[in-house]
């Protein structure tokens, strides 16, 4: 089979597959199948942070660039796109019209997907090449500054609600959530797997090496920063067309914190792993609010009410038992079932089994012999 | 003018108690190379710590020096203890990991501590019992300046001067540093680095437990989530000084604390509406950053190849 055509099934299998879910969530429900309007939110929600789990992967994960201020772009896409839809959106569904309700008011979600895609790859991009001159700590807590300053910024245009928050057309649902969620691993994936993304990688691995081997550092890293921050605005753009209502207390930097233990409890630099970990963030404390009443004596004890403290045990637990994640650099697919090939010897990459890159393994193993003496 | 005596007075009281978070911040980086996103939490604790002595001893009720000494001091114990119990418990198993997975853990306790205190707490403020009279003096013709503003410069002072004292004069001072100029060299030279890494956390905590109950004397409301945005201003404070570099924490705490009151006092006036007055402290950290990579009294480490 060409692997076009392999392509074209997974693809019309994907579509197939979503459109199902998203028939689910409909009133009707699919064939009498469907979920509530509370799950349906959940699935959405865990589509939109796959997009931005992963597209933070590809600038944490994959090129090593310490970015703990992802939700300022997602705020930029959400934003922008809301203005212009809240403004023209109406005016382009009534001229398209003719082609049914359906057809109009999804051409309003793709050019909208497509301003916030632009506008916060150009944040991205005037954040970016000054900022990723820092490394480390300091390319932290600047990108961090940024995205803090974005909201306030945000906060105190008028035009977009300010304080009061903003209203917006609900455009978008699970399918096209979904579909962008999809296509943003494509992308990515297809990013790590090119040559740009050997670039990327040798980045992570040693700045100073593969500047030597003649790898253009500063352009692939702006370009990779610029890339991730365009998904990270789809993610904007999708979060504020399903939600229909904007606040940039939705974008405090505990939502980049929360980005970050998404891709941290996966796997760093593993693409199965960021959206394990977007799935487990998203539900964990959805599931901790199920947690039963204990009665003690009069008082009754809450342990739904510690749902965030428990989360936050379970988060340092995982990290003290498991710090590279629960996947590592490793992906999680179907590769187990096939028949194993004897690998010839040396062929596996070093330092291919931890979230960490190679250098700083080495370090952590060093220092770990010499605990024990 | 006047005026501007006044904001810069309530500026550098601001400003003190960043300086006072700072330096924990800038400790704990100096010598472990990790942010510890949980110190803003420990302020909150300090300032809770305060709360709980300062009503169970019957402070509140007659309030006194001694009390506010004892409420002082007992507040810092708490903290410091609490400091090395997270030390302990959550950052020594992770130490020898990757950057990602130690900033994880800490922002993992962080979560732990607010929600722990939203949990027992409630998320209501609370408010801080006035140990001490408050009266207002004026200086230089209109501007004033309350008991607890000169009780916040005269204690953070104090507590500076110690902690100068400790690092520089004391044996344990000596390994502290020793330690941060290279751990593996320093536990070589057969110093209990775990015992000195525990000590700075007691330390940092206890500088920030005080931070706590001095906000609190100036501005009785206490809330378990007080400590976010302060904490994050003190470390931009640490990292605009020069992260690692004790005088730098308190040079970018006194700058950040006066830079945001004096825009919320004049920035009306070039275009700048008071409401920036959280982004203040970002944009000038990203001014400087730009600028001297390493921070204003930072020294510039060049990789080695």
């Amino acid at each position: 089979m060409p692997s076009w055509v392999k392509s074209l099934l997974v693809g019309v299998v994907l579509i197939a597959l979503l459109y199902m879910m998203n028939a689910m969530m409909s009133s009707g429900g699919f064939f009498g199948i469907g979920v509530d309007d509370y799950q349906g939110r959940l699935l959405v929600f865990i589509a939109i942070n796959i997009i931005l789990a992963t597209s933070l992967n590809l600038i944490n994960g994959f090129t090593g660039q310490f970015s703990i201020g992802h939700a300022g772009f997602m705020a930029v896409g959400a934003y922008s796109s809301a203005y212009f839809t809240v403004t023209y959106g109406k005016a382009i569904e009534a001229s398209f019209g003719f082609l049914g309700e359906t057809v109009a008011s999804s051409v309003v979600l793709l050019i909208a997907v497509l301003i916030g895609a632009i506008v916060a790859a150009i944040a991205g991009l005037i954040v970016g090449i000054p900022s990723l001159r820092l490394k480390g700590d300091y390319l932290a807590i600047v990108t961090l500054g940024f995205a803090e300053i974005i909201r306030i910024v945000i906060l105190n245009i008028d035009a977009v609600g300010g304080a009061t928050g903003y209203q917006v057309p609900g455009y978008a649902n699970f399918l096209w959530v979904g579909i962008f969620a999809v296509i943003t691993v494509v992308v990515v994936h297809n990013i790590v797997k090119s040559d740009a993304g050997r670039a990327l990688v040798s980045i992570r691995e040693d700045e100073l090496a593969a500047e030597a081997m003649g790898v253009n550092t500063t352009r692939y890293k702006v370009t990779a920063f610029a890339i991730g921050s365009a998904f990270a605005g789809v993610a904007g753009v999708l979060f504020a067309h399903y939600n229909k209502f904007l606040s940039t207390n939705d974008f405090q930097f505990i939502k980049s914190f929360e980005i970050i233990i998404m891709i941290v409890i996966g796997g760093m630099g593993s693409m199965t792993g960021a959206i394990l970990g977007a799935i487990i963030v998203t539900l964990l404390p959805e599931l901790l609010r199920q947690l039963p009443d204990i009665q003690f004596g009069a008082t009754t004890f809450k342990f739904a009410d510690l749902r965030l403290v428990i989360f936050a045990l379970i988060l340092i637990l995982t990290m003290i038992l498991r710090p590279q994640g629960i996947l590592g650099t490793r992906e999680f697919g179907l590769n187990w079932l096939k028949r194993p090939r004897k690998a010839d010897e040396g062929t596996s990459a070093v330092g291919a089994d931890a979230g960490v890159p190679i250098s700083q393994e080495r370090e952590a193993k060093r220092l770990a012999e010499e605990d024990k003496d | 003018m006047d005026t501007f005596v006044q904001q810069l007075i309530n500026g550098l009281t601001i400003g003190s108690i960043y300086a006072l978070i700072a330096l924990g911040y800038t400790m704990v980086y100096g010598i472990l190379r990790l942010i510890n996103f949980a110190h803003g939490d420990i302020y909150m604790v300090g300032a809770y710590a305060g709360f709980i002595l300062a009503t169970s001893l019957g402070f509140a009720a007659n309030p006194s020096a001694f009390g506010f000494v004892v409420t002082l001091v007992g507040a810092m114990a708490i903290a410091a203890g609490i400091g090395m119990a997270i030390e302990r418990f959550a950052y020594r198993p992770v130490r020898k990991f990757s950057k990602m997975t130690t900033l994880i853990t800490a922002i993992g306790m962080s979560l732990l501590i607010e929600y722990l205190f939203v949990f027992i707490f409630s998320g209501t403020p609370r408010s801080f019992p006035q140990l001490i009279t408050n009266d207002n003096y004026t200086l230089f013709g209109n501007a004033t300046i309350s008991t607890s503003q000169i009780l916040i410069f005269v204690v953070s002072i104090l507590l500076m001067i110690l902690l100068q004292y400790i690092i520089f004069y004391t044996k344990i001072g000596k390994a502290m540093r020793a330690v941060s100029f290279n751990l593996n060299s320093a536990k070589l030279m057969g110093i209990n680095t775990n015992f000195v890494i525990a000590f700075t956390f007691a330390l940092g905590s206890a500088l920030a437990a005080a931070g706590g109950v001095l906000t609190a004397q100036y501005n009785p409301k206490i809330e378990p989530l007080m400590g976010i945005i302060t904490g994050l201003k003190a470390f931009v404070a640490a990292v605009l000084g020069g992260i690692g570099n004790i005088p730098g924490a308190v040079l970018g705490g006194l700058l950040i604390g006066a830079a945001e009151t004096l825009v919320v006092g004049y920035g009306s006036a070039i275009g700048i509406p008071s409401t920036y007055r959280d982004a203040v402290a970002f944009a000038i950290l990203i001014l400087v950053l730009l600028v001297r990579p390493a921070g204003l009294l930072g020294s510039n480490v060049q990789e080695k190849v």
